[in-house]
């Protein structure tokens, strides 16, 4: 069965097969997918835990003392402003997760640089590499956000429950508390995809030949 | 075996060219200077032919490979397949070219560890947009042909080299591509294995009609060549013609041995008896040690 001449453009990578894919990675690495979760998770538990812990202190301090406008997150980048300290704690947590992150991700690209390689012989275009890698980080950083939002608002809860006694429970903003989660798990799904990103478009763009032959 | 005999027979090889080669040229960067791989590779091969490219380590088989099959850009030169120059391609038009033009075979197999046997072959179906119920049966039927409708589900690390090499390529049939590249498919597999993937090939192209394009260092390849390329240095030294060549092969037990006076070994002198069309072991040492052909710069391997 010979060809016909003629080259047309129609390559394609739908997106449950896509889904399906990354999942069997991950499924397959299981243990260097946790410890890749674990870091997110535990980022993202300290991140919503220092901005839970400033809405908490609004509800006990005595009203007024402390101005805030709006609702949402803007409350919050008001509170940590008059907090500075707290406001660099988490500036550098957030930091020191996005380094693990990056290098996490770098790492699960580069020792791959073959399989990658093997797939655009297959037909890949350079866009399925990079759609297939942030899948993975996503559902990686979905998966330790998740956890690590939840766990960081119940620590905070807790232990002010601990400290001051059920009738906190009327005074704290539920919703604030909810944003909060909210954002922990957008900030942490996008750092673990952005960590992804430029290691894989870098891998997707390299000619067949070059990722098959690069060693590790 | 009669059957395949009787295809390859009829075969009606065309005169077009699928594959050609114009002064390719590639360079790497080593250092501050460069190392030529390939130094200006002229060829041509047909629709329907058989061709092995032979070649000392280090003359650029590999890069030659992959420059045919647009996995990496040449320095200088066009590689044109059906008369398409492969570098003006762009990038929707070169992946539909690796997805359904032409099917990859190497020497390490390179299957994807993570999925099964069934999901490797069925991969690029899925590029090529074939809904997932056909890729199925059709995957399964190519893992019958290769001898392997048993092992559909397993993963790489459960099939030996042979198998995974198999299941290559059955991969590499699987969008019914009209040229097959294959580099060194039977270096890492014994004789034996090796033999079935060489008539496996064959198979291939009498009775389907794809063009086959191996590099090889395995004499056994040579038997079933329409003609083969000599490749030294970067540049082509010659080629030859199936029937340019002497060969006596005899397949015992799975041994390949071959020409006047073997010693069953299958060492270099055997490989340069069958090179050069010699009748003898002697005359092949006489020409393998600087005799008076052309190609030969004075010097040769010493190892035995």
């Amino acid at each position: 069965m010979v060809q016909e001449t003629g080259i047309k453009k129609q390559v394609a990578l739908p997106l449950s097969k896509a889904f399906s894919i990354s999942y069997q990675s991950l499924k397959i690495r299981f243990w260097r997918s946790i410890i890749t979760i674990g870091g997110i998770f535990f980022a993202i538990a300290f991140l919503v835990s220092v901005l839970s812990g400033a809405v908490m202190s609004v509800a006990i301090a005595p009203v007024g003392e402390i101005e805030t406008e709006g609702v949402g997150i803007f409350a919050v980048f008001t509170l940590l402003r008059e907090v500075p300290r707290q406001a660099w704690l988490v500036s550098m947590s957030l930091l020191v997760s996005v380094i693990g992150i990056a290098n996490a991700m770098l790492m699960s690209v580069t020792e791959r640089y073959k399989e990658i390689g093997t797939m655009k012989c297959l037909g890949a275009l350079d866009r399925f590499i990079v759609e297939l890698f942030l899948l993975e980080s996503g559902f990686q950083g979905l998966v330790g956000s998740v956890a690590g939002a939840v766990v960081g608002t119940l620590l905070v809860v807790l232990s002010n429950l601990i400290s001051h006694g059920g009738e906190i429970l009327m005074l704290i903003s539920w919703v604030q508390l909810l944003v909060n989660v909210v954002m922990g798990i957008v900030i942490g799904v996008s750092l673990t995809m952005v960590g992804a990103l430029y290691p894989s478009y870098r891998a997707a763009q390299m000619a067949p030949a070059e990722a098959m032959r690069t060693e590790v | 075996m009669a059957d395949t005999e009787q295809a390859v027979a009829e075969r009606d090889i065309s005169q077009e060219n699928t594959v050609r080669a114009r002064n390719v040229v590639k360079r790497f960067p080593m250092g501050d200077d460069f190392l030529e791989a390939l130094k200006g590779i002229n060829l041509e091969i047909k629709r329907g032919e058989y061709i092995s490219i032979m070649g000392p380590s280090g003359s650029g088989k590999t890069t030659l490979f992959n420059m045919i099959g647009g996995l990496d850009k040449p320095s200088d030169g066009t590689v044109y397949i059906d008369e398409v120059d492969i570098a003006q391609l762009d990038a929707y038009e070169l992946a539909w070219l690796r997805c359904r033009k032409i099917g990859y075979i190497f020497q390490t197999f390179n299957l994807i560890p993570v999925m099964t046997a069934l999901e490797n072959i069925t991969l690029p179906m899925v590029f090529a947009g074939i809904n997932s119920d056909e890729a199925i049966d059709k995957g399964v039927a190519l893992l019958t042909n290769v001898g392997l409708g048993d092992r559909v589900q397993h993963k790489p690390t459960e099939l030996s080299g042979g198998q995974q090499q198999r299941v290559a390529i059955a991969r590499a049939l699987a969008n019914d591509p009209s040229i097959i590249l294959a580099d060194e498919p039977t270096a890492n597999l014994d004789l034996r294995t090796g033999h079935d993937i060489i008539q496996l090939l064959r198979r291939m192209n009498a009775e389907m009609g794809v063009t086959v394009i191996s590099n090889t260092h395995d004499s056994a390849m040579l038997d079933v060549s329409d003609r083969i390329f000599w490749i030294r240095d970067g540049r082509v030294d010659r080629v030859q013609r199936r029937d340019e060549l002497e060969i006596a092969i005899t397949a015992v037990d799975g041994d390949v041995t071959g020409g006047v006076g073997d010693d069953g070994e299958d060492d270099l002198v055997d490989h340069v008896a069958i090179a050069h069309g010699d009748k003898s072991r002697d005359d092949a040492v006489l020409n393998a040690l600087g005799g008076d052909d052309e190609s030969n710069s004075g010097d040769e391997p010493t190892e035995s």
